[in-house]
């Protein structure tokens, strides 16, 4: 039997070499007349090993890492293919204590399967749930999601569930399931990793959803910055139908469901699901006003169900293990698990999926490690570029909608960038708005002409510029734009702004020479 | 904005029962379902701030302006795009509410010109009143922000500019562009803080636009601004009148200054347009002072004579006088005269009755002639009466819209607009047109059918139809069992079923794929509400009425009469057609459609005239001018007409009018018929009179005096004199009293008065006991005629013909910008669009001639022969070629000849054999009219100064 060797393709691990580090391992094999087994998998989330080349032994895959292609000659000469020590060996992948300590419901097949491989996916558990939701009927399936407590995962954290019922409750003669994978908050990728690491859960979670509202269509619209995603998921989708797990009958059903990838044109403003759905459309990203709700007039019209790449995801897991076992993760309101993302300046960045409910130090001490600077951290941003800036004074706050909420934040999509003390926070707060400002599809005033002058006012105040004035001006337009933004995206931008403002107020007050001159 | 305010419910008010209950700010209000909460407070008085809504369009909800608080509601939602829902409890005035509209707005004046002083807008400006009403005082942004303030204006377009520095980017522009006119022209670019309007192409010039106003009507700053306001200043004072082009008569507010037109207003209140306009009647009102217009009277004994300026009286005395002599020396029937469809039904009412009183004969006739006479003949056969069946609105309720032989975006734009919108909205449709009219394709609307029939063959498709329709078991049987002559339909039904009437067998003659139209058949037949439209492509042919009573002949076989969103609905040409049929200025009929030869009705206005009438038809306008060439007929009005270039065949009609003794003219232009004239009466515009207009839905709408008449005489005075002059005493002070003595003597007008039409608006006939406030609708539980006739249709081929010598068919048309002759257009920036006559030909035609696009080419027919510019297209089919009418020196007409409809004598303007090859120049017709055209309409200079 010839040796199995995992190495990444996930983007990530591309980016740090994965690509010449398989090429040259396999090089190296058959230098050395080795029979060995190259399996390109998705990544593990543990971006400070990769790229991370694991190998298969009796006692389980054990990992190397990170490794450079220098490395390669020694891993064989110590005979890494029978999992001997080397000085970048890990041990068994499963124990090393960030991936043991996570609670991962959804990325559990992540980095360890052939993404592209249906079989490889049911041999690891795939399709139980959409075979479990085949057998429960549509209003089961809406009933079980709607009692395992989901909550969108986009960031609105809409509970799911009554999403689907929605839907499912009109009568039409089409009906679509949309995905947003236009996943475009800084510091986030866990859309990414899935549908580089494991498409087939995504397409099994849009299936089950097509199935219980009664759609035959769905879309998934990916961020044009994530190529490699785009390309995976096209050739995921492909097996998939040479594998009845789409088209005219799912898994022999006799129900039909097709999907297609449709890749954006660079617009952060279309992950939010109106502005998706215009752009899917083929026009210009913009966003709808809601009401109507998507759920019910969404896509050309037609009852639509949006979701987020995890919201999907999530679904298989409680299909086949139930609504109650999901509800047994998590606190409050805020039920089951949800992939936080650990980036910015952090010692071990990378995917930690968890219930919700630990606390903001667990996730950037605990997994992280505090700076990779080494030097205090001052603030950590939660949510992407619209959430909250946290002082380190917060940091045990839970990790839960409702108690990010409470302290002025919010969890958004998991994403958790941390700066060290550096940072100078009304540059940041200026950031947000310029932020805004780019991304803004121009529709609303607020969000249109108030960013640009929320940018401007924070210069003013940096500049030492009337300062008491400014201040307040700035605290008003934040205020019409908080409640008079169409969306999100101006809704949400004074988040981080105020959270700097009243976390941060001394870097709001230093002497101008100083702030100019820094 | 505009002077006379009319209420904005800031989004489109909608129909239905008002079964929902708010309260708004402590009081409460029902509105139908889908109504949103700002315009449920602006039926309540109770306006909320708004600068992006307006409900001309679907909410949008960009400007934030509008948010208010919701009982149990999170957040502060925007009123237009939140529906009204039970039970909801609103408040649009808390301070919270105050400060961020103040906020909102402040953000905007941040970004926005502050020399509202001499803005163009100022005083009109709903930017200005919404900064006033939040309470705007300050903006603390400063001035030295990020702006737009330095942004080039774009001027390009002749009756509007476009400054970007006023523009809000409230997207009510692109979406009057999108969700009223049709035409997608607009969009915004870019995004964020640089989005900004713009067109897709280098500016407004150049894009799609079609000029329809419908931007400028709905921007609410100084940015899409009238160049005549930015020149003249605001307007002081509003007449409301309606659109004197073609038949969809819209209403209209004309706002002046003094005696000054500043701009035309769309009236939303106008139920025709409601609220929509086109680029003719928005914008090109400009002819109406244009220097060529002609204000005083002015006689001449021969026509080689120039003319020489006189008082009125003198020209009155002048033309009764030669009418005297004339009658006396050639016979009672030697006189005639042709009334308009541009003048007034008064105006045309009272033509007629001079010509039946004071000419004692019934040598009356209409330009309606050489358009819609086949409407009335073929639709009064078959249903009874003279009419189109629908109001316009009636299309909202279509399913499937058939147009035939009228091209509507360029001839009736603002039906097309309506048109679109519920194509847009589902609507199926058919298009039956030898060329690819812009509804075939263009943005959002496509047709599920367009048959290219070969020109000539509307019956032999229209029948081809009614076959398919009746051999394929699609019959209403339960509609014609109840509402149709069963005997009459049986017959009907037997002819058309014989297999020379099937798709296969037309197949040759129409170039028609017959499983397309089989297609086609089914769907009018079964696809629900079915209407069909259509214009002069159907009446302007030897079968012209054949045609209407064949399309009259589907619309009862598949029952869809009778009801909404159903019907025969003929687009009338000019802004008068209807009325002037109306009107009894016809040779054989009174008005309301009564034939000369009715005792009891000629009772009637022998009763009212005090004088015996005449119970012969007189002639026709085609007999006139053949009997003028022969010699019997010597003295001619003609009022608002310019025959000279209008009808077929000019060189017989000039003929003929060279022939005559004595042409009396009246017009505003000194016209091409002019040149052939004795006495010119200075015509009125529709700005400078009183009267009343009756567009194509029978929709009888005021014309109000603007203006006094520029030339001192209103056309129904000159008439008045003229009639007194000659012997047929009429003593009318206003309009008002001749519509009187209409309702008097006319059954379908019998409840007309002016009084009733400033109550209603405008009214449908027939208005009378039955139906009160008019009549949308017509025939809906039996036909006016009884029992629905079904008419046998026979397709028999015009006899012009294809052959060696002229192997291409010319059919004619119009464009967008241009109005007919042009007489008003042509004195217009519409020229701008399209300042010559061109001839479409399909690149396999031009090939085979070596003609290229923009050659010089000479059209010759066995009529004429006439030299134009060549624009090579496949809008038309291998075989066929186009060309309009619009411009004199060009002489379409010179081409067309004197076939016309076997029953109305409707001119065949739609077919004419003609060569094409290239040349290098004008045709002798040409150059001899250009000579003609200053040596026959030379004004005598020394003696008009002498006089003055």
């Amino acid at each position: 039997m010839s040796a199995r060797v995992f190495i990444p393709k996930d983007s990530s691990a591309v980016s740090v070499g994965a690509d010449i580090v398989a090429s040259a391992i396999a090089t190296e094999a058959r230098r050395r007349s080795l029979d060995i087994e190259l399996v390109r998998t998705g990544s593990r989330g543990l971006f400070w090993l990769e790229p991370l080349v694991e190998v298969e032994t009796a006692a389980g895959r054990v990992g190397y890492g990170p490794i450079a292609p220098g490395d390669i000659a020694q891993l064989f000469e110590a005979d890494f293919l029978s999992g001997r020590p080397h000085p970048k060996a890990l041990g068994r992948v499963d124990d090393i204590p960030y991936l043991a300590r996570q609670q991962r419901l959804i990325f559990a097949r992540c980095g360890v399967t052939d993404p592209l491989s249906l079989d490889d996916y049911r041999r690891h558990g795939g399709l139980k749930g959409l075979e479990r939701a085949l057998a429960l009927g549509p209003k089961a399936t809406v009933e079980e999601v709607l009692a395992s407590g989901l909550r969108g995962r986009g960031g609105a954290g809409f509970p799911t569930g009554i999403k689907w019922r929605t839907t499912a409750g009109i009568e039409a003669d089409q009906k679509y399931v949309v995905c947003n994978a236009d996943e475009g908050d800084s510091g986030t990728f866990a859309d990414r990793i899935l549908m580089e690491g494991d498409p087939f859960l995504l397409i099994e979670g849009m299936a089950i959803a097509a199935l219980a509202v009664g759609a035959t269509i769905g879309y998934v619209y990916i961020r044009s910055e994530y190529p490699h995603a785009f390309a995976a998921f096209e050739q995921a989708i492909e097996r998939a139908r040479a594998g009845g797990l789409l088209g005219p009958s799912v898994l022999g059903s006799g129900k039909a469901f097709d999907l297609e990838a449709r890749l954006g044109a660079g617009a952060y403003i279309c992950g939010e699901e109106t502005s998706l759905l215009e752009s899917l459309e083929g026009k210009r990203g913009q966003i709808r006003a809601k009401p109507p709700l998507p759920a019910i007039k969404g896509l050309f019209g037609k009852p639509t169900v949006i979701n987020n790449v995890l919201s999907f995801a999530s679904t298989p897991w409680i299909l086949e293990h139930g609504a109650k076992a999901y509800a047994a993760y998590g606190v409050g309101r805020s039920l089951g698990s949800q992939p936080f993302q650990l980036a910015g300046n952090i010692r071990h960045g990378g995917l930690i999926e968890l219930a919700f409910g630990a606390t903001l130090r667990e996730l950037v001490e605990g997994f992280g490690g505090g700076t990779r600077t080494g030097r205090p951290i001052r603030a950590v941003q939660v949510g992407g570029p619209l959430g909250a800036y946290f002082p380190s004074s917060l940091l045990d706050t839970p990790l839960d909608y409702e108690s990010m909420a409470a302290a002025g934040g919010m969890l958004g999509h998991g994403g958790i960038v941390v700066f060290d003390e550096g940072v100078d926070m009304a540059r940041q707060a200026r950031f947000a708005f310029e932020f805004c400002a780019k991304e803004s599809c121009g529709k609303c005033t607020p969000c249109r002409i108030g960013s640009v002058r929320g940018a401007e006012t924070v210069n003013k105040i940096i500049a030492g510029v009337d300062r008491p004035k400014n201040l307040e001006l700035l605290r008003d337009l934040c205020e019409v734009m908080t409640d008079g933004s169409l969306c999100a995206l101006g809704g949400l931008a004074p988040m981080p702004v105020l959270s700097a403002l009243n976390h941060f107020s001394e870097d709001f007050a230093k002497a101008p020479a100083r702030a100019a001159a820094e | 904005m505009a002077l006379l305010q009319e209420l904005d419910t800031g989004t489109p008010i909608r129909t239905g029962e008002a079964t929902v209950t708010v309260t708004i700010d402590g009081r409460k209000v029902s509105v139908p379902p889908g109504t949103s909460v700002m315009a449920a407070a602006a039926l309540i008085d109770n306006p909320i701030p708004k600068l992006c809504a307006t409900d001309s369009v679907e909410a949008f909800g960009s400007c934030r302006l509008c948010l208010v608080e919701i009982e149990g509601r999170k957040g502060t939602p925007a009123s237009c795009t939140t529906p009204a829902e039970e039970g909801m409890v609103v408040r649009t005035r808390t301070p919270r509410l105050q400060k961020l509209r103040r906020g909102v707005m402040e953000l905007y004046a941040s970004d926005y010109p502050l020399d509202t002083l001499t803005s163009s807008a100022n005083g009109d400006s709903e930017f200005q009143s919404q900064a006033a009403i939040v309470g705007l005082r300050e903006v603390r942004y400063g001035r030295d922000g990020a702006n737009h303030l330095n942004a080039p204006v774009d001027a390009s377009n002749p009756y509007f500019t476009f400054d970007p520095a006023a523009c809000i980017v409230c997207s009510r522009c692109v979406r009057a562009c999108e969700e009223v006119q049709g035409t997608f022209a607009l969009t915004i670019l870019g995004r964020g803080f640089e989005s900004k309007v713009g067109t897709g192409g280098a500016d407004f010039l150049s894009s799609e636009c079609v000029s329809c106003g419908a931007c400028v009507q709905a921007c609410p700053t100084s940015a899409l601004n009238e160049k005549s306001v930015i020149e003249m200043g605001a307007p002081e004072r509003t007449v409301v009148t309606t659109c004197a082009y073609c038949g969809v008569g819209c209403a209209f507010k004309a706002e002046l200054k003094g005696d000054e037109v500043v701009r035309m207003i769309p009236y939303k209140a106008g139920k025709a347009n409601e609220g929509h306009s086109c680029v003719k009647g928005r914008f090109a009102y400009g002819y109406a002072t244009h220097k060529d217009r002609m204000l005083k009277p002015m006689i001449r004994e021969r026509i080689e004579d120039p003319w020489r300026e006189v008082s009125w009286d003198e020209a009155i005395a002048y033309a009764a006088n030669e009418f005297k002599r004339i009658q006396g020396k050639y016979g009672q029937d030697s006189v005639g005269a042709i009334s308009s469809s541009r003048c007034t039904n008064e105006e045309v009412f009272l033509v007629q009755k001079m010509v039946r009183v004071g000419f004692h004969n019934n040598n009356i006739d209409t330009c309606a002639r050489v358009c819609h006479s086949p409407t009335g003949f073929g639709l009064s056969k078959t249903f009874g009466t003279s009419a189109g069946t629908q109001d316009f609105k009636s299309v909202d309720k279509t399913d499937v819209v058939v147009v035939i032989g009228a091209n509507p975006t360029d001839a009736h734009p603002v039906f097309a607009s309506r048109l679109k919108k519920r194509l847009r909205a589902g609507s199926r449709l058919i298009i039956i047109d030898p060329r690819r009219i812009d509804l075939v394709e263009s943005p959002h609307v496509k047709a599920d059918y367009h048959l290219p029939l070969k020109p000539g063959t509307n019956v032999a498709v229209l029948s081809a139809i009614a076959h398919v329709i009746v051999t394929e078991g699609l019959v209403n049987e339960a509609f014609v069992r109840e509402r149709c002559d069963p005997a009459n339909f049986e017959s009907w039904a037997r002819f058309i079923a014989d297999p020379r009437h099937s798709p296969e067998a037309t197949a040759e003659a129409s170039g028609l794929d017959p499983r397309e139209l089989r297609a086609a058949a089914r769907l009018y037949a079964t696809g629900g509400n079915a209407a069909i439209y259509y214009g002069l492509g159907v009446t302007e042919h030897s079968q012209g009425s054949t045609a209407v009573m064949a399309i009259a002949n589907l619309a009862m076989a598949t029952g869809n009469i009778g009801r909404e969103g159903v019907g025969v609905n003929p687009l009338r040409g000019q802004n008068n057609v209807q009325g002037s049929c109306d009107m009894g200025s016809f040779p054989h009929e009174f008005s309301g459609y009564r034939h000369v030869s009715t005792d009891a009705v000629r009772e009637v206005f022998e009763r009212m005239w005090g004088v015996p009438l005449s119970r012969e038809p007189g002639l026709r306008i085609p007999n006139m001018i053949d009997e003028a060439v022969e010699g019997s007929f010597k003295w001619l009005y003609v009022q608002g007409e310019d025959i000279a270039q209008s009808d077929p065949d000019t060189k017989h009609i000039t003929a003929g009018l060279r022939a005559m003794e004595c042409v009396v003219v009246q017009d505003l232009f000194l016209n091409e018929t002019a040149r052939y004239a004795h006495v010119f009466l200075p015509g009125a515009s529709f700005l400078e009179k009183d009267g009343t207009f009756t567009n194509a839905e029978r929709r009888i709408s005021r014309v109000r005096r603007a203006i006094p008449p520029l030339a001192g005489l209103a056309d129904w005075e000159a008439t008045m004199a003229l009639a007194n002059a000659i012997g047929a005493p009429m003593h009318y002070t206003h309009p008002s009293e001749i519509m009187d003595e209409i309702a008097a003597t006319t059954p379908t007008f019998k409840g007309v008065s002016y009084a009733r039409l400033d109550e209603l608006g405008s009214i449908q006939w027939p208005c009378n006991d039955a139906a009160p406030t008019g009549t949308p609708v017509m025939h809906v539980d039996r036909f006016v005629r009884g029992k629905g006739q079904f008419m046998l249709t026979e397709f028999v081929a015009t006899e012009e013909r294809v052959g060696p010598r002229f192997p291409l068919l010319l059919t004619t048309g119009r464009i967008l910008s241009q109005y007919n002759v042009g007489a008003q257009t042509r004195r217009t920036a519409n020229e701008l669009w399209h300042d010559e006559d061109v001839l479409e030909i399909h690149p396999f035609d031009a090939d085979e001639r070596g003609v290229r696009d923009g050659d010089l080419v000479a059209l010759a027919s066995r009529t004429g022969e006439i030299s134009l510019h060549a624009r090579v297209t496949e809008r038309v089919q291998p075989g066929v070629v186009y060309t309009t009418f619009h411009h004199a020196e060009t002489g379409a007409n010179v081409v067309t000849t004197d076939y016309s409809d076997w029953a109305t004598n409707c001119p065949e303007y739609k077919v004419t054999a003609v060569q094409v090859r290239r040349t290098n120049h004008f045709s002798d017709w040409q150059t001899r009219d250009r000579e003609e055209g200053v040596s026959l309409r030379r004004i005598g200079k020394a003696l008009a100064d002498a006089a003055e």
